[in-house]
């Protein structure tokens, strides 16, 4: 027999199946090299928003949201009028802005541009009450916002704690706690909404007078109190069904093994594995708070006269359909381009963050 | 005499899960019925059995990470109780199954491999933390820059060697190596079956392994107890229970291993049981496996044949045999 040379290959036989190794070249230096370079290292954090900031639709979402708060903080600002006030003309109440479309002058105001004064444009027009519009809609936003951002944080707080004693404790707490979930979630919402107000407004109306609240109103914080007394029950349904399915984990049972606190596999194992699955949660109460609130103006049971909400716009715009139909457009258009921006933006986290739909 | 000691020592172990059926009614699952046995330094009890038999229960229970309905642990022998557990954390480790569910998502490795550190105080400084997890990282087979990534960055067998170097983290006498193998490709397993064996060697660990695997078990172990519906049916001395198994159950399981030698593969009878496995939470009067069994008879159904001695360390739970 013949010495063996790795260098020489065995010859190929016709029909078999072994591997011609004629056909094969040695690897350079530099594909080795390449080989050996794996995947950069990332956080879950990071990869995350890198798969957010590919996603258009949650980018434009982001982008219009962005537009729509320096609007409403920065607004206010340079536009020289109120919410609540009729629009004067040096001084004196302008009865002729009634009613006037945008970009339009009074005759009051008119007679002050010919004399070479400034008047600043009224950009949606005014009201019945000669109020400028613009300004209106732009409170009306700010309190649908507020709203939407205070009510679901009402609901986090209160379902997070609520859930993760359920479903940390289990056996028979969780069971109690459950009930009580199961109860207030076949309450009818807009029914207590209702009621709520009609018995706030009794108990909490005098009290109230003179202090900062009473511009929020009544209404207001009936609508709060709803929230916190009704819609928690969601999150908290969701926060325990996290923290059950991760507590069965088994890097759970192997923090156990070594000797970990209760509070330290609260801290280090279970929060940060549901956290994310409760922030998109919470970016998709926030449409869904703002949408209520505008239903509840809308049907007058928001927030008190003169302070404006986007609801409360459409419904005294729609006295004078009509005559005037841009005062509901600009109202409408309003809740419309928050609610999608919201909930395109909770779908958008939701695809970048949920480790369900991970690859 | 502490010498001859044995380092783990269970005794009459019983774990019943409560379960519902229906609404009102409850019933008990008892998953571990009464397990004795013992485990010397540096040693391996393997243990067999097929799958839903109670096995992880077994280790998880001796743990005390589920409490015990009843029975003893004796750790170096020190009763083990839910109030001193945690000095026996230390000594008492645990390698899981799923290599997947068993490491956070949402930690490095050097987090992970670095918590039984934190716990239990074990380094001085950050620079003596780092050099710690490197030379765990490299006692198991990986490489120690890969301290700063996420666990879903690895293959299977990798994730394993992490769980395997956070259960060493901490120094441990005894480790629970429940089915690490299962989960991995046929490759792989030999690897860290060999992996597993190095570490016993290098620091003198005992294990209780945990297969439904005879091939690997043998492989490990010097002993070895076959499990059957929360019982051990049968314990002693691997190649006994290998070459001359007692017990029906051992005889069908040690028949069904695969040979490597066609020749001899021909020449073996192959013991197919019959009849349904009872379920767990209707076990039948008697013997668990008389419903299975060629050999059962009158006796069978009476009383639960209990282990008895049959010499050479080897006891078997049979009427008949
Ligand atoms: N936490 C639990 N609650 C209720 N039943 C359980 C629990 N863990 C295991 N069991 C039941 O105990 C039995 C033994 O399970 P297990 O120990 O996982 O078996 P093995 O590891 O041998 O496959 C099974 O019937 C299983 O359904
Ligand atoms: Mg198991």
């Amino acid at each position: 027999m013949s010495e063996f040379d790795p260098n020489k290959a065995p010859v190929k036989r016709p029909f078999s199946l072994q591997l011609d190794l004629s056909k094969f070249e040695p690897a350079t230096d530099a594909e080795k090299a390449q080989h050996e370079t794996t995947r950069e290292s990332t956080t879950f954090f990071r990869d995350g928003m890198r798969k957010l900031f590919k996603n258009p639709l949650a980018v434009g979402s982001m982008i219009v949201l962005v537009v729509i708060l320096v609007t409403i903080i920065v607004a206010p600002m340079i536009v020289p009028y109120t919410y609540s006030g009729m629009i004067t003309v040096n001084g004196k109440r302008d009865k002729t802005a009634k009613n006037l479309a945008p970009f339009t002058y009074s005759k009051m105001e008119q007679e002050a541009i010919d004399s070479g004064e400034k008047v600043f444009p009224h950009i949606f027009g005014t009201d019945e009450l000669c109020r400028d519009y613009f300004i209106r809609v732009i409170y009306g936003a700010r309190v649908s916002l507020s709203v939407g951002f205070f009510a679901s944080l009402i609901v986090l707080i209160i379902g997070l704690l609520y859930g993760s004693i359920a479903g940390y404790a289990g056996g028979r707490t969780d069971l109690v706690m459950m009930r009580i979930v199961d109860v207030i979630y076949s309450l009818p919402d807009t029914l207590m909404v209702i009621l709520l107000s009609v018995v706030l407004d009794q108990v909490l109306g005098q009290s109230l007078q003179g202090t900062a609240l009473a511009s929020i109103g009544t209404n207001m914080l009936s609508m709060f109190a709803v929230f916190g007394l009704l819609y928690w029950v969601g999150m908290a349904r969701l926060v325990r069904g996290q923290i059950l399915t991760i507590k069965n984990n088994e890097y759970v049972l192997a923090a156990r093994a070594m000797g970990a606190k209760p509070s330290r596999i609260i801290r280090k194992h279970i929060l940060p594995n549901c956290m994310s699955v409760i922030i998109i949660s919470t970016a998709l109460q926030i449409p869904s708070a703002i949408f209520t609130e505008s239903f509840l103006s809308f049907i007058g049971l928001g927030v008190q006269a003169p302070m404006p909400s986007l609801g409360s716009l459409a419904n005294a715009a729609r006295q004078a359909l009509q005559a005037y139909p841009y005062k509901l457009v600009f109202p409408a258009v309003g809740i419309c381009l928050i609610v999608l921006s919201f909930n395109l933006l909770g779908d958008g986290l939701r695809d970048a963050f949920d480790p369900k739909l991970r690859k | 005499m502490s010498e001859n000691r044995p380092l783990v020592d269970v005794r009459d172990l019983k774990e019943y899960f409560p379960v519902k059926s229906g609404m009102l009614n409850k019933m008990v699952l008892k998953a571990v019925d009464g397990v004795s046995f013992t485990i010397d330094k540096g040693e391996t009890l393997g243990l067999v059995g097929e799958s839903g038999c109670g096995k992880t229960t077994v280790g998880r229970t001796l743990l005390h990470l589920y409490k015990p309905t009843s029975g003893e642990v004796y750790f170096d022998g020190k009763l083990v109780t839910d109030k001193n557990i945690g000095e026996f954390r230390k000594d008492m480790q645990i390698v899981f199954q799923d290599p997947y569910s068993s490491l956070n998502p949402r930690m490095t490795v050097s987090d992970i491999i670095g918590e039984p550190l934190d716990i239990h105080h074990l380094y001085h400084n950050k620079k003596e933390r780092a050099e710690r997890i490197a030379e765990l990282l490299t006692l198991v087979g990986l490489n120690s820059e890969h301290a700063t990534r996420y666990a879903h960055e690895f293959s299977g067998g990798q994730r394993q060697r992490i769980g395997i170097a956070r259960a060493l983290a901490v120094n441990p006498r005894f480790i629970v190596c429940d089915e690490p193998v299962s989960a991995l490709d046929v490759s792989i397993q030999a690897q860290i079956v060999n992996t597993f064996e190095e570490l016993q060697q290098k620091l003198g660990i005992a294990y209780l392994f945990i297969a439904h695997d005879l091939l690997v078990v043998q492989h490990m172990s010097r002993r070895i107890a076959v499990m059957y519906l929360g019982k051990i049916v049968e314990i002693g001395s691997a190649s006994d229970i290998i070459n001359h198994p007692v017990h029906p159950y051992s005889q069908s399981l040690i028949s069904a291993i695969p040979m490597p030698d066609p020749e001899t593969a021909r020449h073996k009878h192959r013991i197919i049981l019959e009849g349904d496995v009872p379920s767990p939470l209707r076990m039948p009067k008697g013997c668990p496996f008389r419903t299975r069994c060629r050999f059962a008879t009158e006796q069978c159904a009476q009383s639960c044949p209990s282990l008895t001695d049959r010499g050479n360390g080897r006891q078997v739970a049979c009427h008949n045999m």
